[in-house]
């Protein structure tokens, strides 16, 4: 992995009329990495991709595209971008040949490679029994994929889907987030979603966009470490006094849960394990689960999301 | 660039029944038409020949029929794409606004010159039996194709408009009504402005043989004009979302 930027975004607003839809986004993105991008519905996801295609003008703010600016010089910066949108732009009357055929064309392929970027795009999306097939005629699945193929026939490296799984059979669904983690080999991708799973299962690295606003933008790595900190579930054979547990260095609060589970939160950097377990052996408090508590990316999300509302309503 | 675009139009025209449909009505008229027209011509031919009685009337009906038709065949170019979606291929594709609505636009002359051809033919073979006047068929030729490309332009820009195909066609045809009627006023005023801006005046001198650049540029600038509003309807849609 190197450290190009290949996607710059700074300051990118966009209003239609007085309804902010982006608020001052600024992020990059490296060669080589596949970034998610997380919201609930409406947050300015799709708008934010619209704007990084060139399908939307941004109101203020700058997106440049391997080295281009969008708006300075489109032809460049739109050659190095391959875009899906939501809704797979498909001719519906054509075959999937003949549909690749005119997207390698209209992306400037040479003539002589057109052949060659259609057979490697279909065989990387899983289309060449289809290849001959009428568009109309395919199930939604493999409409999805020719969408796919359709952005990366040209080899861009910028790869940006907007919801690639909708509407797919789980099998289709993990085809393509491997096709995905794929194509982050060698591309860019930015990746949207409102699927948890799929980020922790594809993404280098996450951003969670709310109200138009970039609320978290962490490493996958970074995140996983968010994730585990600061809580522990535990189980005694025994009843345990709970004060006692209170009472070790470092615990906030401990937690009832279902089936005698207690729930303890600590301090980030007091982890109390060994003292738990020394105590529970000295006490004899029949110690027999002990598991580090994991915070699931939806109580992230829900957090961010719903902390940012709590923050509008009290300013309103 | 323009001409892959263009490519891809005429192909999904032909491969709906509809231009094969139109295609085919429209042989089917002028044939009988132009059969009508040569057999009176032979029963009493007139001074001017063979040329002036046959080929203004089939010319100047098919200028009646192509306001039905034209429309029909533009409407889909921007409001399908629209209603499918597909649009942002075009848009995220390394091609100009520009560029997207002259190849679409040139798919469909394409198409209608297929038009202008077969009813060529007809006309040209009457030089089996007598000598066609080159000079006027010309006139006719050069007419129908500027006529064409206007109502294809017209067309063009009423489909950006709306999502809804048969709407850009009603307003398509609407519009080449409205500019055919501005000719009415002549009838009692006289040649006027008015009646200078209708599409219809500028394409009777073409059928009288007449070959005057300012009803060619008449054309040029409605064509060009329609376009340019295409073009910035289309980045209008862009900044305004």
């Amino acid at each position: 992995m190197t450290d190009t930027v290949l996607i710059d975004v700074q300051e990118l607003s966009r209003y239609f009329g007085n309804h902010c839809a982006v608020n001052n986004v600024s992020f990059t993105v490296n060669k080589g990495e596949v970034v998610g991008f997380l919201g609930p519905n409406g947050a300015g996801k799709t708008t934010t991709m619209k704007m990084l295609t060139g399908n939307l003008a941004p109101s203020t703010g700058s997106v440049t595209i391997a080295g281009h600016d969008l708006l300075d010089d489109p032809r460049a910066a739109k050659s190095a971008i391959g875009y899906l949108p939501e809704q797979p732009p498909l001719y519906r009357e054509l075959t999937v040949n003949e549909y690749l055929d005119f997207c390698a064309a209209l992306n400037r392929i040479p003539r002589d490679q057109r052949l060659a970027a259609r057979e490697a795009a279909k065989e990387k999306c899983g289309l060449t029994k289809v290849a001959d097939r009428l568009i109309a005629n395919l199930s939604k699945g493999y409409q999805q994929r020719v969408g796919i193929a359709q952005a990366i026939i040209h080899m861009p490296p910028v790869v940006i889907l907007d919801e690639p799984t909708v509407g797919l059979d789980p099998i289709q669904i993990r085809e393509i987030r491997l096709l995905i983690r794929e194509l982050g080999k060698e591309h860019s991708v930015i990746l949207s979603t409102h699927i948890l799973p799929e980020v922790q299962a594809t993404c280098d690295r996450v951003q969670i966009i709310n109200e138009g606003q970039l609320v978290l933008h962490d490493s996958i790595d970074g995140l996983e470490h968010h994730l585990q900190s600061a809580s522990l579930t535990v189980a005694f054979n025994k009843e345990a006094p709970l004060s006692e547990l209170e009472g070790i260095k470092g615990i906030k609060k401990v937690e009832p849960q279902r089936e005698g589970r207690l729930r303890l939160f600590y301090e980030p950097d007091q982890n109390p394990v060994d003292e738990i377990v020394r105590r529970s052996a000295e006490n004899g408090w029949g110690l027999c689960e002990l598991r580090p508590g994991r915070v699931s990316l939806e109580e992230i999300f829900l957090q961010l999301t719903t902390e940012d509302k709590a923050d509008d309503e009290e300013a309103a | 660039m323009i001409f892959t675009i263009a490519a891809r139009e005429l192909r999904s025209l032909f491969l709906s029944p509809l231009a094969w449909i139109i295609l085919a009505v429209m042989t089917l008229v002028f044939g009988i038409v132009f059969d009508i027209s040569l057999s009176a011509f032979k029963q009493s031919p007139v001074p001017d020949g063979a040329t002036a009685a046959v080929v203004p009337g089939l010319y100047e009906l098919a200028m009646v029929l192509l306001f039905f038709i034209v429309p029909m065949i533009t409407m889909r170019l921007f409001s399908e794409e629209r209603r499918n979606q597909s649009l942002p291929l075009l848009f995220s594709a390394p091609v100009s606004m520009t560029e997207i609505v002259l190849g679409k636009y040139l798919g469909v002359v394409a198409y209608l010159m297929i038009m202008v051809v077969t009813l060529t033919l007809m006309p040209i073979s009457m030089e089996l039996g007598t000598s066609i006047d080159v000079g006027l068929l010309f006139a006719n030729i050069i007419g129908m194709v500027l006529l064409l490309g206007s109502f294809t332009a017209i067309g063009l820009f009423m489909s950006t408009l709306t999502q809804v195909p048969a709407l850009a066609a009603i307003l398509a045809f609407g519009a080449l009504f409205l500019l055919w009627l501005l000719k009415l006023p002549a009838y009692w005023f006289g040649e006027n402005a008015v009646s200078y801006l209708s599409i219809a005046s500028h394409y009777e001198n073409f059928l009288k043989g007449v070959f005057s650049s300012a009803d060619v540029v008449y054309y040029i600038v409605v064509i060009v004009l329609f376009l340019a509003f295409s073009v910035r309807r289309l980045e209008a849609d862009r900044l305004g979302g």
